[in-house]
């Protein structure tokens, strides 16, 4: 709480005269500040260390962000030093936390960076201040980037995703459904030969996509460049036998920004309509290879490899929102985003709003999904959700339900897993998908009655019926880490 | 050879009362729905033969279905789609699609592989039907 001693000191001579001053002091926490349309809003949840003042940790948070060092510098006062420094302006105790409870008091704190601290179209100068020295600043025990309103401005400082989620379909020619993909099993292991029968099988199956997994670059057992060869014969191939467009997503991810390119051009050479790269690669070289695949008109697929060890835990790290966000500026055509019914973490409702933040026009504020703020995206490109990893047939009904048509379900070990073969697992998959779209549309209830929908169908397929068989005990139930907590805002009956 | 571009292609054919189901969800939503055939279903073939411009005022599946069976009259051997358009900013594109009319016998397609440097492959993916005179499928 703000007590004489720590206020802002707005007196010069005061504020400059050299020594340590609170945060507070120093004019970083300004509950009075309304922030404006064009700056930067972020809400951190804080967990400050014992006998640290919530205010003054926010404050903490919004200067060792912006401008502020550990000391007073008077060279503050040789800029407009009030408007490059981060504004904390709001706290709230989060729920179920602090006294009382069985958790350390946290608290979100808002606060306001004005637009000119920010390099035009950098999500690397963006991170390197929002997520930079603060992280580590002991004052917290944690601090936790939950969410960030980017204003508009600053929006159209970038292109975004290449193709995006229209242009994609019309490029494929599929619309009305979601897509279906499948990553190659074993991940590690298989020729470039054997690699590719795989392919050729789930496509000529039914997938629209098959996928290289992450960690698949280019290792003794299978070269890239074999890699590529291989699949992309498996992908031709399938596209004459079902008269279907097709695609593999090589994974392009390599040790150095020239490896990368290198392979990219070989993917376009060899006629691939989308390659992939890791999260881990670093937003440079996302942004760098995403201008490449605009101006070569090749879908950007991105496997948030790595995400899991900083948007896991509630109490530390970047929410998953946030990194959707930045990688929809950086410009990337799918994104990992969660299954909520599969192996991975994921709560339903904070996953159908990462969901929101790759395809909305506007994003609205919907706290029970996570999301603190209005996000205008400026008619940016959508990015089309990818939602992989331990998901299988019997589940078909509940993701159309929880995600609709615009993502690619990706079944690996469901579809390569089927006791029947690789095609039969496609065969499976595909008119899973294809009956519970065709139910939701005639108006039926997909959710209750997806079960039957899809016991009815096995009658006459019968890879179907056999992977119902296989998968029906198959679910992952575990209480996930990551679920929005929030101030419910109070509301008026009248 | 059953090509399996489309929404519906892995299913049992559509009735005309199932179709007509789909064309109602289309309209619930304020979609323009299309009719559009070919007797060339290259994948890479985007433009097929509209059959009458979208019905973008049309609010009765009956009047969409009528124009079906017209189009099905004059090309009983080609292929025909049914499409859905959603006008709304962002989005104006299709947003359903699925074949509704095949030709008896699909010919589908021939895959042609030129060697180039290294190991590299250029593909070319030919339809059988466009090799056969024009026309034969379809007299509007």
């Amino acid at each position: 709480m703000t007590t004489q001693s720590d206020a802002r000191i707005t007196d010069i001579k005061e504020r400059y005269k050299g020594g340590v001053l609170k945060y507070k002091q120093m004019g970083y926490w300004r509950p009075d500040y309304e922030p404006k349309e064009t700056d930067f809003i972020c809400v951190f949840r804080i967990t400050p260390q014992e006998g640290v003042d919530p205010e003054e940790a926010a404050a903490a948070v919004a200067g060792e962000s912006s401008t502020a060092t550990w000391t007073v510098v008077w060279t503050d006062m040789l800029t407009a030093y009030e408007d490059y420094q981060g504004k904390a302006y709001r706290i709230d105790a989060v729920p179920g936390t602090g006294v009382g409870t069985d958790k350390e008091a946290q608290y979100f704190a808002y606060i306001a960076y004005d637009l000119i601290l920010f390099e035009e179209g950098s999500i690397a100068n963006v991170t390197a201040s929002l997520i930079g020295n603060v992280f580590s600043f002991k004052p917290l025990k944690a601090a936790r980037l939950e969410d960030i309103r980017i204003p508009v401005a600053y929006v159209k400082t970038f292109k975004g995703p290449p193709t995006g989620i229209i242009v994609e379909r019309e490029r494929l020619d599929k619309y009305g459904r979601p897509l279906l993909g499948a990553t190659m099993k074993p991940k590690l292991g298989l020729s470039g030969k054997n690699y590719g029968r795989v392919v050729y099988e789930g496509l000529t199956g039914g997938l629209d996509f098959t996928k290289d997994d992450e960690n698949i670059n280019s290792q003794p057992f299978m070269h890239w460049r074999d890699r590529f060869l291989f699949c992309m014969e498996a992908v031709n191939r399938a596209q004459a036998n079902t008269g279907e467009i097709k695609g593999h997503y090589l994974n392009i991810t390599a040790a150095t920004m020239e490896d990368m390119y290198e392979r990219a051009e070989f993917a376009k050479q060899l006629g691939s309509n989308i390659v992939m790269i890791d999260l881990v690669v670093g937003w440079t070289a996302i942004q760098s290879i995403s201008n490449w695949a605009r101006k070569n008109d090749m879908i950007l697929h991105m496997h948030r490899a790595g995400h899991g060890t900083y948007t896991r835990q509630k109490n530390h790290g970047v929410s998953f929102r946030v990194i959707a966000k930045w990688l929809r500026l950086a410009g990337v055509d799918h994104l990992h985003a969660g299954t909520a019914v599969g192996k991975l973490e994921g709560d339903p409702m904070t996953v159908q709003g990462y969901y929101n933040v790759c395809r909305d026009a506007v994003t609205k504020q919907d706290l029970s999904r996570g999301i603190f703020f209005d996000q205008d995206w400026a008619d940016l490109r959508k990015v089309m959700p990818v939602a992989s990893g331990g998901i299988h047939a019997g589940q078909m009904h509940q993701l159309l339900h929880l995600f609709g048509d615009d993502m690619v379900l990706q079944f690996g070990g469901g579809t390569i897993g089927h006791p029947d073969g690789i095609q039969a697992g496609a065969i499976a998959n595909r008119v899973g998908i294809e009956v519970m779209v065709k139910a939701r549309n005639e108006g039926k209830d997909i959710l209750n009655e997806g079960p039957d929908i899809l016991r009815e169908a096995g009658k006459w397929c019968k890879p179907l019926a056999q992977a119902l068989e296989t998968w029906k005990n198959v679910s992952f139930n575990y209480t996930s880490t990551d679920t929005p907590d929030f101030v419910a805002t109070p509301t008026t009956s009248n | 050879m059953h090509i399996t571009q489309g929404q519906f292609s892995f299913l049992p054919v559509l009735t005309d009362a199932e179709i007509r189901l789909q064309i109602d969800y289309a309209i619930s939503k304020g979609w323009a729905v299309s009719i559009e055939w070919t007797d060339d279903p290259h994948p890479r073939n985007v433009y097929w033969n509209m059959w009458e411009i979208p019905m973008f005022e049309i609010k009765d599946s009956g009047a969409v279905l009528l124009a079906l069976t017209a189009c099905r009259k004059a090309c009983p051997n080609a292929y025909i789609k049914i499409n859905a358009f959603d006008n709304t900013r962002g989005v104006e594109s299709m947003t359903m699609s699925f074949i509704v009319n095949r030709p008896t016998m699909e010919p589908g397609f021939r895959l042609v592989r030129q060697e180039g440097e290294g190991r590299t492959i250029r593909y070319t993916t030919i339809s059988f039907s466009a090799e056969m005179p024009p026309g034969n499928l379809c007299h509007k």
